[in-house]
């Protein structure tokens, strides 16, 4: 419930960022910069005098935009990858799944960074090289799920019944491996946030003049000799966003599989 | 003993290693447009351009370049970095101890946490230590260690002037110097990883706890530490070993963001600098390493697997 409330505050934050809050989130404002949380200024103001409150609550947006582009990029080609390779022949299966170890050997990050640095900074293409990143997780998931119910009666069913590959993987196969995906989903959103804000803090992300919350952490770091707000809040918004997508996956990881509970 | 899921396990490694090569490889084949333009700018001459294009071989077949750059790296030749023009081996090599020390640091802080708060969490489900361990946790996992860092730097070392806020030294010139330069960045690391590790050590506990020879232990009279300590952490051992080794390239991936943090001189903060400068031979090299440097653990963490449960076997 937590996780929920969180997230519904964070879900409005983005939907309507630019229109709930009190202060242009770029207008910069020289005569009050490094102001301190104020009734004025709710988180205080940044290097150009920004209204920092103004600057988080637009943030939402670039976060959520990137996790859910990120994760759904890496649950449809890693899922279906994984399907593929837990139905499919072994030497199929040995290709996918070795070309998937091989993408989990790098550490995630400098795997991100690596492929931004290829195709270059920006937004998009952040959610390209996050999605990209999460990738065998989802793969290795999905043929999980899949080799433990390809031998299962109802496809043996199907199969005897004339039914194709792509029908039985499609109308049969995953429905029935949905749940630990579901749960990967709302567990990888979190994971993507951080991402998405370590990159932005690299400078690697989100772009100048537009808020994000990693970008609002390096601008912090920069200055936090003038003011420790500049750092605090938009940290806080991260942590609670994660946070929140991540009791939201123990939740449904309960829900969908009391087995694992502990 | 099962030797032949050793034979298949180091077979694996060599695959992932070849994968991991053409990986790195890829990265600049696949930068949009000319990567020689890319590199040089805008502004610069269609002679340099073609210059560099020629000198890095990218006027060649995909398979030569990538055979000809394949049979380089294994003899540790990067090539030279596009910004300063010395070679690239000998700028990562300086920058393996640092990255390898603070991993080693941050692992061991990680466990000396993850350990007791596992363990009693265990051992008292339910318990008012058993929730302080998973909000811990739940905290751990959702802070962003580039923040945590900034907000230890802020208190520790600009407030309170205990620590300093980035550098290093090497060990063998001055130990104290090296562990007040280490502390912070390895706990920042450490904490993430701990919060990870509590979780996994606490379900590997109750697993065994739960376990026929656990119970048929306290039934011959044993005392509690005994139990825990002989019987139960024995065999949770074998499952947290297992996650150590999956944890590696977690550790790893903070690592890198820490190193830009606290401007530790390791991989990490290289292959940052490579990516800021687009000096794309160091940042390669800076990639590779630390991959097969990743994949190497995880080898020795699965093969030290093997010797603590002979019956596995290769799936």
């Amino acid at each position: 419930m937590f996780g929920a409330f969180v997230l519904l505050i964070v879900v409005v934050m983005g939907l309507f960022g630019p229109a709930i809050t009190p202060y242009d989130p770029n207008g910069m404002d020289f005569s009050d910069r490094f102001a301190n949380p104020s009734f004025e200024h709710w988180m205080g103001t940044d290097d150009f005098g920004r209204d920092i409150f103004s600057r988080v609550v637009v943030g939402a947006r670039v976060s959520l935009q990137v996790g859910f582009i990120a994760v759904t990029v890496a649950t449809v080609v890693g899922a279906w990858l994984g399907l593929i390779a837990g139905y499919s022949t072994r030497l199929t299966d040995e290709v996918i799944m070795r070309a998937m170890d091989v993408l989990y050997a790098f550490p995630a990050i400098l795997l991100a960074i690596a492929i931004m640095a290829a195709l270059g900074k920006g937004i998009g293409n952040a959610m390209i090289a996050i999605g990209i990143v999460y990738i065998p997780i989802f793969a290795r998931i999905a043929r999980g799920a899949v080799l433990g119910i390809r031998n299962e009666e109802f496809i043996i069913a199907a199969r005897a019944m004339g039914a194709g590959d792509i029908r039985i993987l499609l109308t049969h196969i995953l429905p029935n491996v949905l749940s630990p995906i579901i749960v990967e989903i709302t567990l990888s959103l979190a994971f993507a946030i951080l991402a998405e804000a370590a990159l932005s803090f690299f400078g690697l992300g989100t772009q100048p003049p537009d808020p994000s919350w990693g970008r609002m952490l390096a601008e912090g770091r920069a200055f936090f000799r003038q003011s420790g707000w500049m750092g605090v809040f938009p940290g806080l918004a991260i942590f609670f966003t994660v946070m929140g997508f991540n009791f939201l996956g123990d939740g449904l990881r309960d829900a969908l599989d009391p087995k694992l509970r502990r | 003993m099962n030797y032949q899921y050793v034979v298949q396990r180091l077979l694996l490694a060599l695959v992932v290693v070849l994968g991991i090569t053409f990986v790195v490889f890829m990265i600049m084949q696949i930068v949009p447009g000319d990567p020689a333009r890319v590199i040089l700018g805008p502004y610069a001459s269609d002679e340099s351009v073609a210059g560099l294009r020629d000198r890095l071989g990218l006027d060649r077949p995909f398979f030569e370049q990538y055979l000809t750059w394949l049979s380089k790296a294994a003899r540790g030749d990067f090539g030279q970095s596009l910004l300063n023009g010395q070679e690239v081996a000998p700028q990562l090599h300086g920058r393996i101890g640092p990255s390898f020390e603070l991993a080693i640091v941050s692992l061991v802080i990680g466990l000396v946490i993850a350990f007791p708060i596992g363990i009693i969490s265990a051992l008292k489900p339910g318990s008012a230590i058993d929730i302080i361990a998973t909000v811990f946790s739940q905290i751990g996992v959702s802070i962003p260690s580039f923040w945590m860092g900034i907000l230890l730097i802020i208190v520790f070392s600009l407030n309170l002037e205990l620590l300093p806020p980035s550098g290093y030294t090497p060990i063998w010139e001055d130990a104290g110097d090296w562990l007040a330069h280490i502390v912070l960045p390895a706990f920042t690391a450490g904490f993430v990883s701990a919060s990870i590790q509590t979780r996994f050590i606490r379900s590997a506990m109750l697993d065994v706890l739960n376990a026929n020879y656990v119970q048929t232990a306290r039934a011959k009279g044993l005392n509690e530490r005994t139990v825990i300590m002989r019987h139960a952490l024995r065999n949770a051992l074998i499952n947290i070993v297992t996650i150590i080794g999956l944890q590696i390239t977690a550790l790893f991936s903070g690592i890198v963001i820490v190193e830009v943090v606290f401007s530790w001189p390791g991989l990490g903060r290289l292959a940052f600098n490579a990516v800021e400068e687009r000096d794309y031979p160091l940042l390669q090299g800076a990639v590779m390493v630390v991959a097969i440097l990743v994949t190497l653990v995880n080898l020795f963490v699965d093969l030290l697997y093997f010797l603590l449960d002979p019956r596995i076997e290769y799936a």
